[in-house]
């Protein structure tokens, strides 16, 4: 290879913003999507020869714009065309009109195609292949392995979502400050979702899925880069990133999970973790904290410690408290027990979580925690009736192999 | 006469680029990082990490304020630098000119002061623990 990158990845890098325009300008997800790939053919044929323009981007909008325009005008030839589509076409005022598509108007513009991907009509699953789709690039196929499913399927699922999308109506002009921060707020929700879908997943399929976590990563990037400001979005990306720089050293060879105090810290990515603790320093300058900034702040006191006994649990306990504060929920309560486990020994935590039994029921890691905590205080039946509920609330096989060997151990012990 | 060499690019585009493709960029840059070596004319040479990770001074009613962000919004950012002891700019022009140019612009800034500081001779990577 040359180290020229592919035509290909400079237009996969325009898509957000091109879509976004077209979306605007048609307000019709499968325009804009048809004049995207229309531009991205034309941009294949005569690039190479006639060189890349200045402006890709802008060079993209304008000729996806045109080309939807001659669709519509073809399909409407029996029809009356509305006023604006029979506007000439825009040889001559094309560096007018580039200028005007690359107005303010960008950043609303990919916000609000993230936003219209997470309406509340559609299901999570849904909301995160459109995205996926629609803003990512993704090709069916590509979606439908990283959620297991048929291509076909996931082709009418994502037929479905587009047209309840489209029908539940959006508005289409410059955003207030509120419904910005609503339609952010929504949007993080989101890609905090992708990256979670990549990430909780093990065992089969596992490395098809991990890509999910790229790509959410790379949306928050863009996120990010439109509203850098925006210390919640810092504190998303920060967490997601300290997250990913784990990823090696989750997995062992066979697929197996790896707890986070024996993974192998060599393995975990300096990088991403160091560009994590400068993007979470920076949001908490703003004084503003957040629960995306304290789930970071916590996720970096994990990833600051060389070994697993250098762990700062005082601040952890101290961030999960404040986390209780910001975001109240009985996970996070448990993932606090934790911190006092580490803290003040199994009892305490396992007092702290008794009045969660109910609330958190349903919830493997609730039994799973219960369980390793009764194990050291060798109260091994009760330890062993904990696990086989956990058991029976596992959904990938690495969590079922995980517990299987927890509980073998326990009756070898016992 | 030093040369700097700053390396512009669209920060969306390096996000789309592949491992594969990245590890080809990174490898023409091995490539001349050896060649000026041998020739005695590579001076520190870094990659910067995203603007999102930036923050910009200001004082433009006095105080000076930490802003989020790159200094500049523009449709390319600056990635990475280089220091080169050159003959002359056409010398400067030919070194450059070895590095992929197809993911932004380089600029050359001919360089009017370098003081070497006082860090170690080591390169110095994004290190996670204080």
């Amino acid at each position: 290879m040359s180290g020229r990158p592919r035509l290909d990845a400079i237009l996969a890098a325009a898509r957000p913003q091109v879509v976004a325009a077209l979306t605007r300008r048609f307000r019709d997800l499968d325009r804009a999507e048809e004049g995207y790939q229309t531009a991205c053919l034309r941009a294949l044929a005569s690039w190479p020869e006639k060189g890349r323009p200045r402006d890709p981007v802008a060079w993209l909008i304008l000729v996806g714009r045109n080309a939807v325009i001659d669709e519509l005008r073809r399909e409407s030839r029996h029809a009356p065309l509305e006023a604006e589509l029979t506007e000439a076409p825009l040889a001559d005022a094309e560096a007018a009109a580039i200028a005007r598509l690359e107005a303010e108007d960008y950043r609303d513009d990919i916000l609000r195609l993230l936003f219209i991907c997470c309406r509340p009509e559609l299901p999570r699953s849904d909301q995160l292949a459109l995205a996926l789709k629609v803003v990512a690039g993704l090709s069916v196929q590509e979606i439908a392995r990283a959620f297991l499913v048929r291509p076909k399927a996931m082709e009418q699922r994502l037929t479905r979502a587009k047209r309840k999308a489209a029908a539940a109506g959006i508005s289409f002009d410059t955003p207030s400050v509120a419904e910005r921060a609503q339609r952010l707020a929504a949007v993080s929700t989101l890609l905090y979702l992708m990256f979670n879908e990549g990430y909780s997943s093990a065992g089969n399929g596992a490395h098809l899925r991990a890509a999910l976590c790229e790509d959410a990563i790379r949306l928050q990037r863009l996120l990010l880069r439109l509203f850098p400001g925006q210390s919640e979005v810092m504190g998303l990306l920060a967490l997601c990133l300290f997250q990913h720089a784990r990823a090696r050293a989750r997995l062992d060879t066979e697929g197996r999970i790896v707890l986070l105090e024996d993974q192998d810290r060599g393995l975990w990515d300096r990088y991403l973790i160091a560009e994590g603790r400068v993007l979470i320093e920076k949001a908490l300058l703003k004084g503003r904290p957040g629960p995306y900034q304290i789930q970071a702040a916590i996720a970096g006191v994990h990833c600051a410690a060389a070994a697993p006994e250098a762990t700062d649990w005082v601040e952890i306990e101290r961030l999960y408290r404040a986390l209780e504060q910001a975001q109240p929920s009985p996970v996070v309560t448990l993932n606090r027990a934790v911190a006092v486990a580490q803290l003040d020994g199994p009892a305490a935590a396992l007092a702290l979580i008794e009045p969660l039994a109910g609330a958190l029921e349903g919830y493997l890691y609730f039994h799973g925690a219960r369980a390793a905590w009764l194990e050291e205080l060798g109260r091994v039946p009760e330890a062993a009736e904990a696990y086989g509920r956990a058991l029976a609330l596992c959904t990938t096989p690495a969590e079922t192999a995980h517990l299987k060997a927890r509980l073998a151990a326990l009756k070898e012990e016992s | 006469m030093l040369y700097s060499i700053l390396i512009y690019g669209a920060e969306a585009l390096v996000d789309s680029l592949s491992d594969d493709e990245e590890e080809a960029i990174l490898d023409r840059h091995r490539a001349l990082q050896a060649q000026l070596t041998e020739t005695g004319k590579l001076g520190p040479f870094a990659r910067l990490m995203p603007t999102t990770a930036a923050v910009t001074i200001r004082a433009e009613t006095g105080e000076p304020v930490v802003l989020d962000g790159p200094f500049a919004e523009t449709k390319e950012q600056l990635l990475g630098l280089y220091l080169v002891d050159c003959a002359s700019l056409e010398d400067a022009v030919e070194v450059a000119k070895q590095l992929p140019v197809d993911v932004g612009a380089l600029e050359i800034r001919p360089v009017h002061f370098y003081g070497p500081g006082v860090l170690p001779q080591t390169p110095f990577e994004a290190a996670p623990y204080p």
